[in-house]
């Protein structure tokens, strides 16, 4: 009893508890991530040039990182790979958005048979191996960055729909729901301008969680080399290329795979945080 | 749930298999139509120009003058008998080459379910029983990194980490008997298992904390049973459902891991097959290749269906898995 009394008080006293402060760094991480991916280059080399007097080697006092095969600075391309890192993920996050919400909301809303077509088509794309798929299905279109965004787009949209649609579910037994269609309210009026603002706190908590496995699966894609082209900077064509190189310099490889990690992790805490704190919002409404 | 319902059920579920199948193999063997440049060009290997002699050959040995349906009726009779061709890299039948790299690929893949079922149960059973100190803590945190970080960066810190900072395993290489092969593929194994065991933990320590408030276990622990008996007989069911129910997911995850983690410690297992023939344009290949996978990959889902039924009752009476 004493436990749960303390955990209550000190939850109270303090402005922020533990989550806030986890988001916070997490947030200053990202906000780091993003300077570098938008800022003007901070980068002390170019990330594109080669140096084959140089070659590979570990880190030294005029590259922090050491070198590539190439003789081309780590620390400069783990810098310029932000953006690579970030831009891809956040038009796959963009795209999925769109069509995940309209078809979640259509589902949800409508019901009947469009319910069960949208949630069967669902059930099938979520039992695939989605990597598998875009390999399969770059390999074939010929591969390139875009070709694996806009497959990593099409991919993701299940997901979204999925989780959408759940929401959309939860609202419609409510009575402005029913006094909505009382006043004759058109549905796809009620859909968008009723239903998805309600459930909006979901539609952005799922956008980080989104963000994070597109973030992902594009890094796998690049790693197995079917995402970025080949020489740009991009942190998981770097572990890729890197990846014979671990015993002369191991930090061409720690370098953009504890980012990648780190940035994930970070995006997805946020995820979870931005949906806690609006669903409280949405709880005490 | 009488037998009969069970296996009207099964039945449903083959057939609905079977027409999945049909449907994947049709859009695999319309690869080569998709592709860019022709049929027989890809079919060659896409090396520049073929000659005349050669391109009639390639016509009629793949039946590219018989209308599409046909061809594909052609494919499927041969893909029945496991005939998939052949490789255009290597010319030798695909079914051998999937044959010969199946082996570690299921290794991989049994080691890692394995550790994941091991490890994941008993980090979310500790969790639960100690919660909110620094175990739990330490626990879940890790859950977090786990659960975002992709296989290959696992795959390669590790491989940093075990094979050269502190060199107890082996860099590369897949062994030759089975305890040769248990020690190459240790840290392959714990790249591909850790998201699904952080994935286990969370669903385990969830699924634990429910059952362990609950009275029927707080009356057993009342009544004088031993922690261990309460825990196997009261609350060991109660964990089985999280396993069963993501254990389906779980196998995805391994499926599209596997490719990763096979390319990233350069194992020569089914998935890093498939990234060599989709990037040498290796299309029979590609097509044995994903069909294996579908397989598998319906299989693995049927079970996993099965399984819960027979451990959730909750599932068998009515209505899915929540």
């Amino acid at each position: 009893m004493n436990g749960v009394s303390e955990r209550t008080a000190s939850g109270r006293h303090g402005t922020a508890n533990r989550s806030d402060v986890t988001a916070g760094l997490c947030f200053a991480f990202l906000a780091v991530i993003c300077a570098l991916a938008l800022g003007p280059s901070m980068a002390p080399y170019d990330a594109m040039g080669a140096n084959l007097t140089i070659g590979l080697g570990p880190p030294t006092e005029s590259h922090w990182l050491g070198t590539d095969a190439l003789g081309r600075d780590i620390l400069s391309r783990v810098i310029v790979g932000a953006r690579a890192a970030l831009l891809g993920p956040l038009i796959v996050t963009l795209v999925s958005m769109v069509f995940g919400n309209a078809l979640g909301l259509i589902a949800g809303c409508r019901g009947g048979w469009v319910d069960s077509v949208v949630m069967r088509w669902v059930d099938l794309m979520l039992a695939l191996p989605g990597l598998l798929v875009a390999v399969v299905v770059i390999g074939a279109l010929g591969g390139g960055y875009w070709v694996a965004v806009a497959v990593l787009g099409v991919l993701l949209v299940p997901f979204d729909a999925r989780v959408i649609r759940g929401a959309a579910l939860e609202q419609i037994p409510r009575p402005y729901v029913e006094a909505a269609r009382t006043l004759g309210v058109p549905w796809w009026r009620l859909t968008l301008f009723h239903v998805w603002p309600n459930v909006s706190a979901v539609t952005v908590a799922n956008s980080f969680l989104a963000f994070a496995m597109a973030l992902v699966s594009l890094s796998g894609l690049s790693f197995l080399g079917f995402g970025a082209d080949a020489g740009q900077p991009d942190w998981g064509l770097m572990i890729a290329e890197n990846r014979t190189n671990l015993f002369e310099n191991p930090a061409s490889v720690v370098a953009p795979g504890c980012l990648l990690i780190l940035t994930a992790t970070c995006v997805n805490l946020l995820g979870d945080w931005v949906y806690q704190r609006l669903s409280e919002r949405g709880l005490s409404r | 749930m009488s037998v009969r319902s069970t296996a009207f059920l099964l039945f449903k579920r083959l057939v609905a298999a079977c027409l999945l199948l049909a449907v994947i193999s049709l859009a695999v063997f319309s690869l080569v139509y998709l592709s860019p440049g022709s049929a027989e060009q890809i079919l060659a290997g896409g090396k520049g120009s073929i000659p005349p002699e050669q391109l009639q050959r390639l016509r009629a040995e793949h039946h590219l003058d018989e209308p599409l349906l046909t061809q594909y009726w052609i494919w499927v009779k041969d893909a029945v008998t496991l005939d998939f061709g052949q490789s255009i890299q290597t010319a030798l039948p695909v079914t051998d080459e999937l044959g010969a790299r199946l082996r570690v690929s299921l290794f991989l893949g049994g080691y890692a379910f394995v550790l994941t079922t091991v490890a994941g149960v008993l980090l979310g059973l500790f969790a639960a029983l100690r919660r909110n100190s620094i175990l739990d803590r330490a626990i879940v945190a890790s859950t977090l990194v786990g659960l975002s970080a992709p296989a290959f960066a696992t795959a390669l810190l590790l491989l940093y980490a075990f094979a050269i900072l502190v060199p107890v395993f082996p860099a590369f290489g897949q062994g030759t008997d089975f305890l040769d092969t248990l020690w190459h593929l240790t840290l392959p194994a714990l790249a591909l298992a850790t998201s699904s065991t952080a994935f286990l933990v969370k669903h385990t320590r969830t699924a634990m904390l429910g059952v362990l408030d609950q009275d029927h276990v707080v009356f057993a622990r009342a009544r004088g049973l031993s922690i261990t008996t309460v825990l196997f007989r009261y609350v060991g069911r109660n964990a089985l459902i999280p396993i069963t129910t993501i254990s389906a997911l779980t196998f995805i995850q391994f499926v599209v891991g596997a490719v990763l983690v096979e390319v990233a410690f350069s194992l020569q297992g089914i998935g890093s097959l498939l990234v060599q023939a989709v990037a040498a344009k290796d299309v029979p290949m590609v097509q044995g290749v994903v069909m294996l996978v579908a397989v598998i990959v319906i299989a693995a889902n049927l079970v996993a269906d099965l399984f819960s039924m027979a451990v959730d009752p909750r599932v068998r009476l009515g209505g899915r898995a929540a």
